[in-house]
């Protein structure tokens, strides 16, 4: 393996305080040097991306008084992707008096992300758990509530106590637009400068500190160099780079992408986590999918015809002595609801062996035909009568008369750029939140945490530490002249010239879709050696193949959806290549990172403790060997004490 | 709108329930005719409370029209490049024939006053001579008069319909509840004014009233 | 299935644009009706020609991005459902289907089906929030509120902010849109303080941002993929006019 990596120093995180770690965060907010608030309006912050993380931390650095230039690529802050999440917020609240606490949520947290997150970050995040619901409320985000007019929770995910936040099934939405209309009101005071439908291309640093960035207009095509005392990256997650996934189709990682060519590490790449509950691909023109919230498994079974041959046939006409319900089979203590990853991967099993159904063999059924006879139709309509409209606008088929057919999907990342505790990354000034960051969910995220992750991140974690970097400034004001500020713009002039000049004869999409399928087959729901090995090949090829054929139809002085699509695929090939490699470099499995070669005799994750707690973080490709750079920040976990998770 | 459509409307069903008095014979009719005059009296003088009536009508005709016509420039403006495929109308018809709906009320109201209340255009057109005025208005033989006035009710009604449902609205509507109260309200107090109007000449036409 | 579309094409804001027609060979009836104009655009690209640019994003019917007048109705035939999550099963095969962009004066077109939106942002600036600034919330518990309110409001604060409301209205007008916002907002305790002016505010940038006014006609709700209710107009009239009143 050494054929594709080479080995570098340690890396630490120096941030976080020592100590008892109920207090670190307090003291990191006591040892944070302030700003004093007449020299705020004279600190710019420019602030990529305005999703949960983005949206909040603008607003709120806005409120706190520095000038904020906000970017992102929708036509309106108030579209980030954050907009669909649907299941809700987690927070110990402990409103439900069930033994819930800041120390259990973290507990949850370590554990859920199979023992490979840092314990600081994850500890502050459920101290700040709280604040956020109450800083929600005050905004006016209708949560659900109780007859007597306190909020509402759920239990969610698999956990034991009720502390998810929801308002019906859009909580991400309510939530953003909760942010978004405190954001608004910045910008209508003129303390945020938005800049709607532009698009950030490289990352200007100076000195050795980030100080801008070079966007584009996407409306004009024009050029700009944007400069400031810093620069945050809310920019989201890289799971379009399997070009089929719950994400929105214009999320890429070329922001977070250009601050890793920059120097940014990039941590933990090859953790992407696999929902296993979404409507499957209908056919090659399928171009995402659709997630359907994961309560469907409370009453639904899960199942497959016991034999291959079975699998054309309707499903009414397959007799109940041959179905096969596999989960509640081979995990009969959990059933139908063990894990994302455990659900996804045996859903994967049944049909490599043949026995999927629908198009393409690529799905399982979810049968709620029994729950019908026990409940009532009436009853199952009220429960999930929502989710079986979407079904039914999208397939076509009736789930009351035909069983559901699902399928997993990529749905979220949670590697991304190496963040210290503060927040800020491994260039000084470039500080990133959010799915963006690698910080709090280690391999496998749970449900109603990244929204928990989110605007912790952006209302209060990154006002503080961000304070505490920007108390050195204002920095010396960089004209658009500078030599670094030429170099990154010529790059991206260059670049976008490159494009479309080729003039090839494939379309980028399918340059996409070819990719997608690549890291499907070798990088998905299970990775081994000899998988990873190959896709990296094929990946180096049809990278080489894209900057020879793609097509990239008219200019770059106007609204031109292709051409930016072409420059999102030419970052996912680059980091397609790094995914494979971590992925190839971690002989273990956790989390969302499944290795064929690394599991139990009965087929179950195996983690390797002693060789692999740690971070994975890479440093880009430079210099002459052509490899990237592995860095690893050790864990430590002096209060969660790692443990194997059982489901069965 | 709302509140000049909602004096309009009062004054129609003042009208049309003085109409219903041709029912009770010439003699009534035209003694309610002349009545109409003497209202106010002996504080005012003779007719002068008509006068007040007609001025406070016109003033909410005018006021009905100039409204609309700044609501339809506002419209023009808003929307200055067409759709190539006409919307199709996903609300209500009584809705959508708001405007041209209008203009036809307001061309049959011009004709209505040089008809009945200077008789200029009518066959008859004695002054206080209330009944023959009509009776020989909507003679059988005259049926395209009779056509025009139903038409022209029956636009009043469309008109109606959606304006006091709108009017609610305007006026700050906002229950379930009372929308479905409105939505009754509007229609039941069009049909009931349309009826009440059109029972004359069709009373007329098959010799009720002669 | 094979189809055509007549789509309108125009290169920029100050291009006159036309409607074009394309034919669509060979589209699944599981396609939705963005993915059918994907493979059109994969088609045109290859052909030398230049792609159909329209506003898509999430996909999945929340985002409120997608934005296309299908055959005279916005969003399509599909009652409550955006356009990304309109399927081709709906349309028969030889069918020709007109696709037009949102048309009013405040939305102008950018290119093609791309439609300029800021103006709902500029509505939201004006006062479509509570100033509640980080840090300063009191406990989430300290105001219950009462569940008929808090469900009300989450039915009006699920404007997804398309715009179809806008393209559908005789009027041009953003009433639905300014409304959902005002109830949302003004059927919360905490949202008291500044219902008076919010709604003064919202009205006033939306007169200014050149939408046309509102009469009533109920086009908006039909074609709201969310399915706000025109009742939330009167809940903003009736807030006016107490705003009004209280100014006086």
């Amino acid at each position: 393996m050494g054929d594709f990596y080479n080995d570098g120093d340690p890396i630490a995180d120096t941030a976080a305080p020592e100590g008892p770690i109920e207090t670190r965060w307090e003291r990191r907010q006591f040892n944070a040097k302030l700003v004093n608030p007449a020299n705020r309006r004279k600190l710019t912050v420019i602030v990529v991306g305005t999703g949960l993380a983005g949206g909040s931390a603008a607003a709120t650095l806005a409120e706190a008084g520095y000038k904020v230039k906000s970017y992102c690529y929708q036509d309106s802050p108030r579209r980030a992707h954050s907009i669909a999440a649907q299941g809700g917020i987690n927070a110990a609240k402990n409103y439900r008096n069930d033994g819930d606490s800041i120390y259990r949520l973290f507990y949850d947290t370590v554990k859920g992300g199979d023992f490979r997150a840092r314990e600081s970050n994850v500890y502050r995040l459920a101290t700040v758990s709280v604040n956020i619901i109450d800083q929600c409320v005050a905004q006016g985000v209708p949560f659900a509530r109780e007859y007597g007019g306190l909020l509402d929770n759920r239990s969610f995910g698999g956990t034991q106590v009720s502390r998810t936040f929801y308002a019906r099934g859009q909580t991400g939405q309510q939530l953003l637009l909760g942010a978004y209309q405190a954001m608004e009101r910045q910008i209508g005071l003129g303390n945020i400068e938005m800049n709607a439908r532009h698009e950030m291309l490289e990352l200007i640093i100076v000195d050795g500190k980030a100080r801008g960035i070079v966007v584009r207009d996407m409306v004009t095509g024009e050029i700009s160099t944007e400069m400031a005392d810093a620069v945050v990256l809310a920019s989201g997650g890289y799971g379009n780079v399997f070009f089929l996934s719950t994400n929105a189709k214009g999320c890429n990682v070329t922001a977070s992408w250009r601050a890793h060519r920059k120097g940014a590490l990039f941590a933990n790449p090859c953790y992407t986590q696999i929902h296993p509950t979404c409507i499957p691909e209908s056919g090659t023109h399928q171009s995402k999918l659709t997630l359907m919230s994961e309560s469907l498994r409370n009453d639904g079974r899960v199942w497959v015809p016991k034999d291959a041959a079975d699998c054309q046939k309707p499903a009414a006409e397959i007799a109940e002595e041959d179905r096969d319900y596999y989960l509640e089979r081979i995990y009969p203590s959990f059933g139908n609801l063990v894990p994302r990853d455990i659900a996804s991967r045996a859903a994967k099993n049944v049909c490599d062996e043949g026995r999927g159904v629908g198009p393409g063999g690529l799905g399982v059924y979810l049968d709620f035909a029994d729950a019908i006879d026990r409940l009532g139709k009436k009853a199952v309509e009220a429960k999930y009568g929502n989710l079986f409209e979407m079904y039914q606008r999208i397939t076509g088929e009736d789930p009351y008369e035909v069983p559901m057919r699902i399928y997993p999907a990529v749905h979220y990342t949670m590697g991304g750029l190496w963040v210290d505790y503060d927040l800020q990354s491994t260039v000084p000034g470039l500080f990133v939140v959010g799915e963006a960051n690698f910080s709090d969910h280690g391999a496998n995220r749970l449900g109603a945490s990244a929204l928990m992750q989110g605007l912790g991140d952006g209302y209060f974690v990154l006002p503080t530490t961000l304070g505490n970097y920007l108390a050195a400034g204002p920095f010396e004001p960089i004209a658009d002249d500078h030599e670094e500020v030429v170099a990154a713009r010529t790059e991206v002039e260059d670049r976008i010239s490159k494009l479309l000049s080729i003039n090839g004869d494939r379309t980028v999409d399918s340059f996409h879709r070819e990719l997608g399928h690549i890291m499907w087959e070798y990088c998905g729901m299970e990775r081994t050696e000899e998988g990873l090995t190959k896709a990296i090949g094929l990946i180096r090829s049809l990278k080489d193949e894209f900057w020879l054929r793609v097509k990239v139809p008219g200019t770059g002085e106007q609204l031109n959806q292709n051409l930016e699509k072409a420059g999102r695929v030419a970052d996912f090939f680059e980091l397609a290549e790094l995914m494979c490699i971590d992925a190839l470099h971690r002989r273990e499995s956790c989390g969302g990172h499944f290795r064929g070669e690394s599991q139990t005799p009965d087929g179950e994750a195996l983690r390797h403790d002693d060789e692999f707690s740690y971070v994975a973080a890479w440093e880009y490709a430079t210099g002459d060997s052509g490899k990237p750079t592995l860095h690893k920040e050790q864990l430590e976990f002096e209060y969660v004490h790692p443990s194997t998770r059982s489901y069965k | 709108m709302a509140l000049t459509g909602i004096l309009l409307i009062g004054f129609l069903y003042l009208h049309m329930i003085g109409n219903l008095k041709i029912f009770f014979g010439a003699e009534a009719f035209d003694h309610y005719a002349a009545w109409l005059r003497t209202i106010g009296t002996p504080l005012l003088p003779h007719e002068w409370y008509l006068w007040i009536q007609r001025g406070v009508l016109t003033v909410a005709v005018v006021g009905h029209i100039v409204a609309a016509t700044i609501l339809a420039r506002r419209a023009r403006q808003a929307r200055p490049v067409k759709y190539a495929h006409r919307p199709k109308v996903q609300g209500s018809y009584a809705a959508r024939t708001m405007r041209w709906g209008g203009v036809i009320v307001l061309l049959f109201v011009i004709y209505h006053i040089l008809d009945l209340t200077t008789g200029t255009l009518n066959p008859n057109g004695v002054h206080l001579e209330a009944y023959k005025n009509v009776s020989t208005d909507f003679a059988p033989g005259r049926w395209y008069v009779t056509l025009f006035y139903t038409l022209s009710i029956v636009a009043v009604g469309f008109h109606m319909r959606h304006g006091i449902w709108s009017a609610l609205r305007t006026l700050g509507q906002q229950s379930p509840r009372g929308e479905v109260i409105a939505r009754a309200t509007a229609l039941v107090l069009s049909w009931v004014l349309v009826l009440g109007f059109l029972v004359v000449p069709f009373a007329v036409l098959v010799g009720l009233v002669d | 299935m094979d189809i055509q579309v007549r789509v309108w094409r125009q290169e920029n804001r100050s291009d006159n644009g036309r409607m074009v027609t394309y034919d669509v060979k060979d589209i699944s009836p599981d396609a939705s009706f963005l993915e059918m104009l994907d493979v059109l655009n994969e088609k045109l690209i290859l052909d030398g020609d230049d792609p159909v640019a329209f506003d898509h994003d999430c996909r999945e019917g929340i985002c409120g991005a997608c934005s296309m007048v299908i055959d005279g109705v916005a969003h399509g035939p599909e009652k409550a459902t955006t356009t990304c999550q309109l399927h081709m099963r709906h349309f028969k095969n030889g069918d020709v289907i007109d696709v037009e962009p949102w048309r009013a004066a405040a939305f102008p077109v950018i290119k093609d089906l791309v439609v300029d939106r800021s103006a709902f942002d500029a509505i939201i600036a004006a006062g479509g929030y509570i100033t509640a600034p980080t840090g300063a919330a009191p406990e989430a518990h300290a105001t219950p509120v009462p569940k008929k309110d808090a469900d009300l409001a989450f039915e009006a604060a699920t404007c997804i902010g398309c715009g179809a409301c806008v393209a559908a209205c005789p009027n041009g007008s953003a009433m639905l849109f300014t409304a959902a916002k005002v109830a949302h907002l003004g059927l919360m305790p905490q949202g008291q303080p500044e219902r008076d002016t919010r709604v003064l505010d919202m009205l006033q940038a939306q007169d200014d941002a050149g939408f046309g006014g509102c009469t009533n006609m109920g086009e908006c709700t039909q074609v709201c993929p969310k399915g706000i209710p025109l009742t939330l107009i009167g809940r903003l009239n009736a807030d006016y006019r107490k705003a009004v009143r209280k100014k006086l």
